[in-house]
Parts: structure tokens; C-alpha cells; sequence
């Protein structure tokens, strides 16, 4: 075993990579198996839907372990963790248009809404993006370039707490308005949709969705991983040191810009990624994904986890977005009072989130 | 007594003369409108219009309306009800002829008669008649009735109607085949400061190859004299008319920032929920709109007194109970205070959609609102805007004398420069944050009384505003009014003048983006306070 090897096994217990590996084989076993192989009438056979969902909540997931990463463990609360969501499925959502080719409704080279604004080629900023590694890594430059640039200017002038999260609220803010322009060549309030294929494979067949749900587990699980190697650093203990007292953690001679940066363009490109993973399985991307409200929910999914703790993220995640998807459905007028509700509870009595409801828990059976 | 008898044989007269229509058009010309060709009958239209007869009107209305038959093709007769009148004369005629046949009234004769019947109405004595022929008149004018318009415009008093008139001849003039008539009539232009000026002199101006639509080079130049002389009238209409848009606007993010200086600038309450005050204020007025309406319809001119108030009181209640029961747990905590004030405006949200629907409920202005002042042409105030400005600058005073001249505002200031010295002293902190918090509140609620009067009142309301108050609070500084009024105003025309250079949304970034480079430069807003209260 190498010093990295030996490294990555050192970030969890034993129980923890186990725990780790049964999610690991449920996702990449049990679920394409009960998904493809058993038919559909059958007892442990999972629908499509519930493929497409599972895959959906991981990418949420993802954003959930970034915001952790800044938020919990940093203590810098963002706002605009959507913006990069969207800005990576937008980056991919280029790609996937490229991909329609002539099967639009007018047939043309263009996507759809670029012959209706009588557009005769691609703008510059379309250019490559029909090679998917092209488009692969403008997913992780344009909300890593974004979020380098508006991290740099802030932190350096000391800008933090409430007045960053408000700064950050009108910078995605101001993205979606942006974004709802027609002129601005993504479609305009309508965005991308109709996507046809991914690689050259179509992209509504089960055999896709499951393709794109594992590679998302993939990606949760490497995310996961990464995230934990930061925080169990040393890198990670300064963040921890600036989120409690960054004061004293300049007094001691660091430089807390250089490690804000780090982590928020870092925990950026988390987003973006999450977001070119989420734009093929649910077949659009539109600025409403940028709407202020919509960033401020990631944070919720955080403190209903437990600030602090990865997992509680990852758990936060699941837990609030599987309730939205029942609430929706089952009774949509109520789903604003639950969230509101979960907003005050959660800050007022669970300030560790579900995490720390069951670690005192457990503390009180010991 | 002489006098006296011949006044009354004259009344006589009149009497007569208008119990029998008696009239006399040239017959020829008459039956040329009813019967000719097309030129021929376009051609008549206007002589007739030119011979301003009393029966000219009559006849056309009578063409119009399909009430005219032409007896044997030689006699025009008006026929109402089986009783006939002959158009040339005015005499009844009795019986009715059996020849009768119906006139050619194509889409030309249509618009040449609708054309001079707006001319003929231009010598009407109503203002508003006038008015409405003169918009009517617009293209249709021709040069046939140049002298009927001349006319009017000498005995024309009304500097509005004489303005458009005027356009109209010069539009006509502009036609003609005499280069004279023509350049009079572009000099005559350069008094005008209507935006379709432009478009005529621009008209005369345009190329086709190498052929000027105006042949004439002298008139070319003439015209662009006055193009450039009513363009820079136009453009400094247009400069005024922006400056007051952004004040309005200026005004109303005013507004809706001053509860939010209280709560956020001077209690350091992050509150997101700041939006849905306002939108339960705006509610509030709705309520108390439909409640005149319902029980005292003759005083529904005057409901916005009492929803003031309402609107006032019932957000800083909101308020009010939203910090006991939530916010002041989360005192020192801004992060979380920010999350959880963000579920309450959720919860707000869903709670009118529930109460009230999902669509946008109608508060209507009262009359003394509706309409606006002309300061110019192309200028106008509305009054509900004007208004707005005017009570934004009253809650301002109030509120600057409740800070600086009344115990709650001695006490609230002592509390948030120093808690701890102020409960010593026997400050009651706890109701002092209650009732700054339900101030703040309460001025939200104003602020959603206004907006009420001049946009749409839904759920929704709350969640425009609120990204753009906070600007106003971080661009104008934490803890001071005086910020907060410079960072409103200068928001508001600066999104406005941006607005007509670049587009609204384009301004908004424009807008958004200076702030984040601001707030570089200066972190704690415009006006930083200094020394050790800078770090509260």
C-alpha cells in the first residue's frame, strides 16, 4: 500500500468504509439488477422513477456535502450554491443540445430557441461545446473561474457572516436575471430541454438513466471521500479554526483568505459538477434553478443534517428532498408550511441537526 | 323696445331654423359624393368639407350610417325611419319616391367622409370633442382641407389641441407639390415637441437610392435644423421624465428599506420575512379597500386614511409576534436568524396564497390618485406616483423624529450600542426589541400600502423587493437613516437611467455588479460609522 492508499484509510473506521461499501454495492448492484434484470411485475423490481429520483437526490446530495464543506465547516454561509449548480448543468445542457443535432421542431443545426431569435450560428461561447470533454471541463472552470473571481474580491476585503450570504443571494440574483434574457443564448426562460442523446447513446432508455444514476453515486461517493480528506487535514482543522475564531487564527499567522478561497471554489466546482450530472437525468435546466429560493434550500438540507458532519449532509439531502417529493405529490398546498416549519424547528431546536439527535442519543443509552 | 322686438324675431329665426333643417349644398357636388367615381366622390368629400355648410356633417354622418338613397340617380335623399329629408336642401320630401337606389360607399369614401367629419368637428365647442378629431383627423387629413383646418387652428385656444393641429397641417403641407408651402411648414414644425415630429421630419430625410423622399435641398436642410431642435426638446423631456421615474422608484425602495434600516440596520435582525411584511401590508389595504366598498361606497374615495393605518398596524403585529415567538431566540446568531426568518416568509407566503389565492387581488386607486399631472408634453406626473413620493418623504420624517426626539427612540438607540449599559440603567431591552422590531414591521406594512397603489398586490409581492431593499441597506451602511435615503434615491435613478441606456434587466445586473465592486471598496456602505461602534 502507498503513503495515499494508507492515506484514504485512514478517513474512515472500520465501520464506516463498511457502511460505505454496503451503500456502494446497494447502488451499483442491487439497484441496476432490480432495475434491468427483474421484470417489471416483480416484488423487489424498481421502477424507473424511483431510478430517476434516487438519482436526482444524490446530486442533491453532492450540493449538499459542497455547502457542508463551506458552511458547516467553515462557517461561511452561501447563498449561491445554486448559481454554481446551475452553471454546470447549463454547461452541460450546451452539450446535450449540440447533441440534438437536426431532430428539433425546425430541424436545423441551431437549437430551437436560436432559430426562433432568427439567430444564423453559434455565439463565441458556444464554440467546442459539442465535444462532451469540452463541455466536461467548462463544468468545472465556469463555477470554479466564477466562483475564484467573486471569492477573491470578497474575502480580500474581509466582507463576511451575513453580509457574504447577502452578496453572494445578489449575485445569483443577478445570474438569473441574466439568464432569463433571451439574448443572453441559453434559451431564455425556457432554458434547454428536449435532450436526445448523451454520448451517443439515447437518453431516456432505463439502461441510461441507470448509467447516469451510477455514475452519480460514483460521484457522491468520490465527493464524499474527497470532502473527508479535507476536513480530517490539517487544511481542514484551520478552516474549523476560521469558522470559530478567525481572528485568532490570523493573530497566529495564517491567512484565512487563502483557505476561504480554497475551499469555496473548491466546494464551486462540487456544484457544478452536481449539476452536469443532474441536468441529463431530469432533462432540463432553466433559471429558475438560479432563484434565490432555491440556494437558500441547500442550506436547510445542511442544518436538517447536521452542520459539521458530512453524512448529516448527505442525510439532510435525502431526508428533506424524499419529503418534497411525497408532499408535492400528496399535498402540494402544504409543502411551504412543512419547509417553513423545518426552517424555524431546525434553527430554533436542532441546531445539530438530525446527526446530533442521534449521536446524544446514543450518548444517553452509553 | 325696438331692440327688444328685433331680438325676439331673431330668436324666431333661430327657432325656425332649427326646427326645419334648411341647409343648401351645391347639388352637384352632393350627388358626386353619392354617385360619382371614386376620385370624383373623394374629390367632392372635400369641397364639401371646404364649404363648412351645417348640413355637410349631417349628410356624411347620414353616408356613414347607410341612411342615404339617391332618387333616380339625380336626387340625394337622407331616409330615417320612412320619412326623407333631401341632402342638397335640407326640405322633407314627401312622399318617398319609388326610384330609390343605394350610393357606393367603399373603404376610400369611408375614410375620406371619417377624415372630414373629424375636420368639421374641430370647430366643435367641447375640448375633448376637439381633441378626439384632431387624433382622428391624424392621416387622414388632406390637402382639400387645409383651409378648414387653418381655420380652426386661428380661433384654436387650447395649446394641446393647437400643438397636434398644427402636426396635422404640417403632415398635410409636407405633401404638397409647392416647395414653398413645404418649407413653411417644416419651419412651423420647430415649435412642436411631439415625438411624432421626429418621425415626419425623419420621413422627409429618408433616401431611396440616391432620390431624397424631399426633392428640395433647402427644405432638407430646414428639416434638419428642426430635426436636431426638436430631438434635443424631446431629449430633455425625455431627461425629466427619468429623473422622475427614478425618484418614484427611489421612493418606493425607500420605503420599502426604512423597516429594514430599523430591523436590520440598527437591531442587526437579518430578516427575510421583510418582503412579506410588506406584502401583508399591501393585504391590509386590500381588506380595509373591499371593506368601503362593501359597507360606505360613498367614502371609498378615502379608504386609503384608514388603510394606512390598518396596513401599519397590521404588519407590525405580524411583526411583533414573529420576534417573541422566533427571532429573539436567535439574537447574536445572524446566520440562523437568516434561515429561520427565511421559513417564515414561506410559511407567510403559503398562508395568504391559502386566505387569499395564488392570483393577484385588485386594489384600485382612488379617483384623486388616478390620472396625472401634464407638466409637458410627453411629461406626466402620474398623481399616484406623485403621491407615493410624498408619503415616503412623511414616513421618513416620522421616523427620523421618532429615533431622535421620542424616549422609544432614545431607548432603542441605547440598546443597540450597548445592551448590557442599557439593561443596567433600567432599560426593559427585551420590550424595547419588540417595539423596534414591530416598528420596523409596521413601516414594512407602509411600504406595502403604497406599492398597492401602483402595482399588482399578490403572494408574491414580499419576494421582489427583498433582494433590492437589502442592496439599499448594504449600499447605504448599517445604522443610519441618512445612508439608507442616499442609497434608495441613488439606486432608483441610476437603475432608471440605466434602464433606458441598456434594458431593465440589463440595468439591474449593471446595478447589482456596482455593488458587489462597492462593497469592495467600502465594506461598511456608504456611510461607515467610525471609531469603536464600527465593530458592534
Amino acid at each position: 500500500m502507498g503513503p495515499l492508499a494508507s492515506g484514504i484509510g485512514k478517513l474512515y473506521g472500520v465501520r464506516g468504509w463498511v457502511a460505505l461499501g454496503a451503500c456502494a454495492v446497494i447502488l451499483f448492484l442491487l439497484f441496476p439488477l432490480a432495475n434491468l434484470a427483474l421484470p417489471k411485475g416483480s416484488l423487489f423490481y424498481i421502477s424507473d422513477y424511483t431510478i430517476a429520483l434516487t438519482g436526482k437526490i444524490m446530486c442533491y446530495a453532492i450540493v449538499a456535502v459542497a455547502m457542508d464543506l463551506i458552511w458547516g465547516y467553515t462557517g461561511i454561509l452561501s447563498l449561491g450554491h445554486g448559481l454554481f449548480f446551475a452553471l454546470g448543468g447549463y454547461a452541460m445542457g450546451m452539450y446535450l443540445m449540440r447533441m440534438i443535432g437536426r431532430e428539433g421542431q425546425y430541424q436545423s443545426d441551431l437549437p430551437d430557441f436560436m432559430v426562433f431569435l432568427n439567430w444564423k450560428a453559434y455565439p463565441w461561447y458556444w464554440s467546442f461545446t459539442d465535444h462532451f470533454w469540452y463541455a466536461a471541463l467548462l463544468v468545472v472552470l465556469v463555477p470554479g473561474l466564477l466562483a475564484f473571481v467573486f471569492g477573491f474580491f470578497a474575502f480580500r476585503s474581509r466582507i463576511k457572516g451575513v453580509y457574504f450570504s447577502i452578496i453572494t443571494q445578489a449575485l445569483t440574483f443577478a445570474f438569473m436575471l441574466l439568464f432569463f434574457r433571451n439574448d443572453t443564448g441559453f434559451g431564455g426562460n425556457n432554458g434547454f430541454t428536449d435532450f436526445k442523446r448523451i454520448l451517443g447513446f439515447p437518453i431516456a432508455t432505463s439502461e441510461t438513466r441507470m448509467a447516469l444514476m451510477v455514475a452519480t453515486g460514483a460521484a457522491l461517493i468520490l465527493t464524499l471521500l474527497f470532502a473527508r480528506a479535507i476536513v480530517a487535514s490539517k487544511l481542514g482543522r484551520v478552516l474549523t479554526a476560521i469558522r470559530d475564531a478567525e481572528s485568532r487564527v490570523m493573530f497566529s499567522g495564517y491567512n484565512p483568505v487563502h483557505y476561504k478561497l480554497f475551499i469555496w471554489t473548491a466546494s464551486a466546482v462540487i456544484c457544478g459538477i452536481a449539476g452536469a450530472l443532474y441536468v441529463p437525468q431530469v432533462g432540463i435546466i432553466n433559471p429558475s434553478e438560479m432563484s434565490p429560493a432555491n440556494s437558500i434550500e441547500i442550506a436547510i438540507w445542511v442544518a436538517v443534517g447536521g452542520r459539521g458532519s458530512l453524512v448529516g449532509a448527505i442525510l439532510g439531502a435525502g431526508l428533506v428532498n424524499g419529503a418534497k417529493s411525497l408532499l408535492t405529490v400528496a399535498f402540494p398546498e402544504y409543502w411551504l408550511f412543512f419547509l417553513g416549519l423545518l426552517f424555524i424547528l431546525v434553527t430554533l431546536f436542532l441546531p445539530q441537526g438530525v446527526i446530533g439527535l442521534l449521536k446524544s442519543s446514543r450518548e444517553k443509552r452509553a | 323696445m325696438f331692440l327688444k322686438k328685433i331680438a325676439q324675431a331673431l330668436g324666431l329665426a333661430a327657432f325656425l331654423c332649427c326646427t326645419h333643417p334648411a341647409w343648401a349644398l351645391p347639388a352637384d357636388l352632393v350627388l358626386a359624393v353619392a354617385a360619382g367615381e371614386s376620385d370624383e366622390q373623394v374629390a367632392a368629400v372635400a369641397k364639401l368639407v371646404a364649404s363648412g355648410d351645417a348640413g355637410v356633417e349631417t349628410y356624411f354622418q347620414a353616408l356613414l350610417d347607410g341612411e342615404v338613397q339617391v332618387a333616380g340617380g339625380k336626387r340625394v335623399l337622407i331616409v330615417k325611419d320612412s320619412r326623407a329629408v333631401d341632402a342638397a336642401s335640407g326640405d322633407k320630401v314627401d312622399p318617398l319616391p319609388a326610384d330609390l337606389d343605394d350610393p357606393i360607399v367603399n373603404n376610400r369614401l369611408r375614410g375620406a367622409l371619417e377624415g372630414a367629419r373629424s375636420a368639421l368637428k374641430l370647430n366643435s365647442p367641447d375640448r375633448a370633442e376637439r381633441l378626439a378629431a384632431v387624433k382622428a383627423l391624424g392621416d387622414g387629413a388632406r390637402e382639400e382641407m387645409l383651409p378648414l383646418i387653418a381655420k380652426a387652428l386661428a380661433a384654436e385656444t387650447d395649446p394641446q389641441i393647437r400643438q397636434s393641429l398644427t402636426l396635422v397641417q404640417a403632415s398635410v403641407q409636407l405633401k404638397s407639390a409647392d416647395a414653398a408651402v413645404r418649407m413653411a411648414a417644416v419651419k412651423a414644425l420647430a415649435q412642436s415637441d411631439n415625438p411624432n415630429t421626429k418621425m415626419l421630419l425623419l420621413g422627409l430625410l429618408e433616401t431611396k437610392g440616391e432620390d431624397y423622399a424631399e426633392p428640395d435641398a433647402a427644405v432638407r436642410a430646414e428639416a434638419r435644423d428642426t430635426l436636431k431642435a426638436v430631438q434635443s426638446r424631446l431629449s430633455s423631456a425625455d431627461r425629466i421624465n427619468q429623473v422622475f421615474t427614478g425618484v418614484s422608484l427611489g421612493s418606493i425602495l425607500l420605503l420599502a428599506a426604512l423597516g429594514l434600516a430599523i430591523t436590520y440596520g440598527l437591531m442587526g435582525v437579518i430578516n427575510m420575512a421583510h418582503g412579506e411584511l410588506i406584502m401583508i401590508g399591501a393585504y391590509g389595504t386590500y381588506l380595509v379597500q373591499n371593506l368601503f366598498r362593501a359597507q360606505a361606497p360613498g367614502l371609498f374615495d378615502w379608504y386609503l386614511l384608514a388603510a394606512v393605518p390598518a396596513a401599519f398596524f397590521s404588519s407590525a403585529l405580524v411583526g411583533m409576534a414573529l420576534e417573541r415567538s422566533v427571532i429573539r431566540f436567535l439574537y447574536g446568531r445572524p446566520l440562523e436568524t437568516l434561515l429561520a426568518t427565511w421559513g417564515i416568509s414561506l410559511i407567510l407566503i403559503q398562508t395568504m396564497r391559502t386566505l387569499f389565492g395564488a392570483q393577484n387581488v385588485q386594489v384600485e386607486n382612488p379617483v384623486w390618485m388616478s390620472g396625472g399631472v401634464e407638466i409637458m408634453a410627453n411629461v406626466v406626473f402620474p398623481w399616484n406616483r406623485a403621491v407615493i413620493i410624498g408619503f415616503a418623504l412623511a414616513v421618513l420624517l416620522l421616523m427620523w423624529f421618532l429615533l431622535a426626539r421620542t424616549r422609544l427612540g432614545l431607548f432603542l438607540r441605547a440598546v443597540t450600542q450597548n445592551r448590557g449599559m442599557a439593561s443596567c440603567v433600567g432599560v426593559p431591552t427585551a420590550r424595547v426589541d419588540t417595539l423596534a422590531f414591530g416598528l420596523g414591521s409596521g413601516i414594512a406594512g407602509l411600504a406595502g400600502c403604497a406599492l398597492s397603489q401602483i402595482g399588482n398586490v399578490g403572494p408574491d409581492l414580499g419576494q421582489s423587493y427583498i433582494v433590492d431593499s437589502f442592496m439599499v441597506v448594504v449600499l447605504g451602511g448599517v445604522g443610519q437613516l441618512a445612508g439608507t435615503v442616499y442609497a434608495a434615491l441613488g439606486l432608483g435613478m441610476a437603475n432608471k437611467f440605466l434602464e433606458a441606456w441598456s434594458g431593465a434587466v440589463l440595468a439591474k445586473i449593471a446595478i447589482l455588479a456596482f455593488i458587489i465592486v462597492f462593497i469592495q471598496k467600502r465594506p461598511q456602505g456608504l456611510f461607515a460609522l467610525k471609531g469603536r461602534m464600527a465593530e458592534g
